[in-house]
């Protein structure tokens, strides 16, 4: 009999352990069972802390014995391997980073811990968070738990995982342009990208830092709210962060969507939609005017333009952070004879494809004679992009489209072609661009049982209220209840 | 919008990166395809409209206060380091 503890929620796990009913140590011992008898398989963790673990459950139990109490209290989690851990090795996905020992905690690490959460360890990604099927980890690909031979998506392609197959109970993922998203939605389970600056960015390995935000990948909507209101918060460390007070996001979570009006853009049904996705979103749209929301189309001009403005900033960006990557402070190093020639050949042996690939993209972009064409040019898009957004969210309360065009493709399918795997983000871009807040949850399955994203957007520091349309729905419907087959078979063949 | 080969070379060498043959005829390659999509930007007039730079919805965040605070030791900031001798780090000569 598959032991069904790793698959509880965050909050039906807290009520068991509030009551006693269930201790820190036996619900950390399952998911390291559960792990253990999938993983070779998922390959969702690069780190595993399986001691650490433990002893961490067993501080939980001694505090809730002696009457303590912590928002995530005894929990299991797991860390996207771009989020700093103190003493604990963080490679970003990346040769050049192998064996990598932070001296410090993420700020969003350091407020998981102090809320009483277990770290489990760190996920598999592609390098750097460059990817879309993390396929691009320099260590080995990630596995759907829904199929086996397709990818989970990316970048945050392991955390999505594991939550999907019970390998932790919830995880931190990184979304630039839609890394936690479109895993989220292609695993089947919810993944949260707040509003740029509402969660600290200090000790999140950057990538495109104008982009680059830490969200929560979990099984349900009320997981998400529990885990953004420790998140979420100023940071002196971080000078973009945002500063003012922030609401109890549970308290936001509640099923009348009577007066809400839900924008669906006019190109969110487009002929390069699946047509199995395109339906599972129709349905969705009819169950939220059910709900009492009024649906209303609406034109965002320029959102065809977004692939196009992310793959000129985003890579821009990270040729600049990318350059402190150099064979002496830290990190993997070539023997060279001179400084210069020990930097090339650091960078072009520690680097992997994609990675390379952007830096060149990028450092083309702000050179001297083409700044003004190209990345310029795309900071003036970005701009028309947001004011977009803004005519729109002055006629509806907030904007929904797929998560991903297609469910999940089958491993290899686009390493060959950049381009082509560059559109799966194409509904996750524009949000990110503009530096919204946007959610995915589970809104049906294919004819292959592969799991479909549906993405609610709201403007600036407003998740309260997309907290509470994605809760709507998600109570309405049973998609969130799923699990993969294959983890029960699994354990079954690891007990028997 | 196609690369020259020269291009490439002096781009790879802007970015400190050592590339293989194999590697040059490629990066020339797929950089010409998304350079060639992303021309698309430009058809669409921007001459007033100001560039964003930050998604920052909000006011900048203040400076904190000018307070010292518990830093890394030099073993820890030498820790991940290659090489290291006497409390340095340790690279090959500039020149």
């Amino acid at each position: 009999m598959p032991n069904s503890l790793p698959d509880l929620t965050i909050h039906a796990a807290l009520a068991q352990l509030h009551s006693g009913a269930l201790t820190a140590t036996a619900l950390t011992q399952a998911v390291l069972d559960r792990i253990l008898a999938v993983d070779n398989h998922v390959r969702a963790y690069l780190t595993l802390d399986p001691e650490g673990a433990l002893k961490q459950a067993a501080a939980a139990d001694a505090r809730y014995a002696a009457g303590e109490r912590a928002p995530l209290l005894g929990i299991p989690l797991a860390l996207k391997d771009n989020l700093s851990t103190r003493g604990m090795e963080t490679t970003c996905g990346s040769r050049i980073l192998e064996h990598y020992i932070p001296p410090f905690d993420a700020t969003v690490v350091a407020r998981l811990k102090a809320a009483g959460a277990i770290i489990l360890g760190k996920t598999n990604m592609d390098e750097f968070a460059m990817g879309s099927s993390t396929e691009n980890s320099a260590f080995f690909p990630t596995h759907n738990p829904w199929d086996l031979t397709r990818v989970p998506g990316g970048s945050s392609g392991g955390s999505a995982a594991a939550v999907a197959a019970g390998e932790a109970l919830g995880a931190l993922g990184s979304d630039t342009g839609g890394s936690v998203r479109q895993p989220a939605a292609l695993c089947g389970i919810v993944g949260l990208r707040p509003t740029y600056g509402l969660i600290s960015r200090y000790g999140l390995i950057a990538f495109a830092s104008s982009l680059d935000q830490v969200g929560p990948l979990t099984r349900d909507v009320t997981d998400a709210a529990l885990l953004l209101n420790v998140l979420a918060g100023h940071d002196p460390r971080d000078g973009t962060s945002h500063t003012g007070a922030l609401p109890d996001y549970t308290a936001a979570l509640h099923s009348d969507l009577r007066g809400m009006r839900i924008g669906v853009p006019a190109n969110a049904l487009i002929a390069g939609v699946q047509p199995a996705v395109a339906q599972a979103v129709r349905a969705a749209l009819e169950q939220l005017a059910a709900l009492g929301a009024e649906i209303v189309n609406i034109d965002l001009p320029h959102d065809e333009h977004a692939l196009a403005t992310y793959y000129l900033i985003a890579p821009a960006e990270a040729s600049a952070n990318l350059a402190r990557f150099d064979g002496v402070r830290y990190g993997y190093r070539a023997e060279a004879e001179t400084l210069d020639a020990l930097i090339s050949r650091t960078r072009g042996e520690g680097f992997g494809p994609e990675v390379k690939r952007r830096i060149m993209l990028g450092t083309y972009a702000l050179s001297a004679g083409y700044y003004d064409d190209y990345y310029r040019k795309a900071q003036q898009v970005r701009t028309l992009i947001r004011q977009d957004f803004e005519r729109a969210f002055a006629e509806v309360d907030l904007i929904v489209n797929p998560t991903s065009p297609t469910t999940a493709f089958s491993l290899g399918a686009r390493l060959d072609d950049p381009l082509q795997m560059y559109l799966a983000d194409l509904f996750t871009l524009a949000q990110a661009i503009a530096g919204l807040p946007a959610i995915s949850v589970p809104c049906g399955y294919d004819a292959d049982g592969l799991p479909i994203g549906l993405q609610f957007a709201a403007p600036p520091l407003q998740e309260a209220r997309l907290l509470q349309a994605a809760y709507a729905y998600e109570q309405a419907t049973a998609w969130h209840r799923r699990h993969p087959e294959f983890i029960y078979t699994q354990e079954g063949e690891l007990s028997s | 919008m196609a690369l020259t080969r020269e291009e490439v070379m002096h781009i790879a060498a802007l970015a400190h990166l050592e590339l293989s043959e194999a590697e040059i005829a490629l990066y020339q390659e797929q950089l010409s395809a998304i350079l060639a999509y992303a021309a698309a930007l430009q058809q669409l007039d921007t001459a007033d409209i100001p560039p964003t730079e930050t998604a920052l919805s909000v006011t900048r965040a203040p400076l904190r206060e000018d307070e010292p605070e518990a830093t890394l030791s030099p073993a820890e900031a030498l820790h991940n380091a290659p090489a290291r001798a006497k409390g340095c780090f340790v690279a090959p000569p500039t020149l």
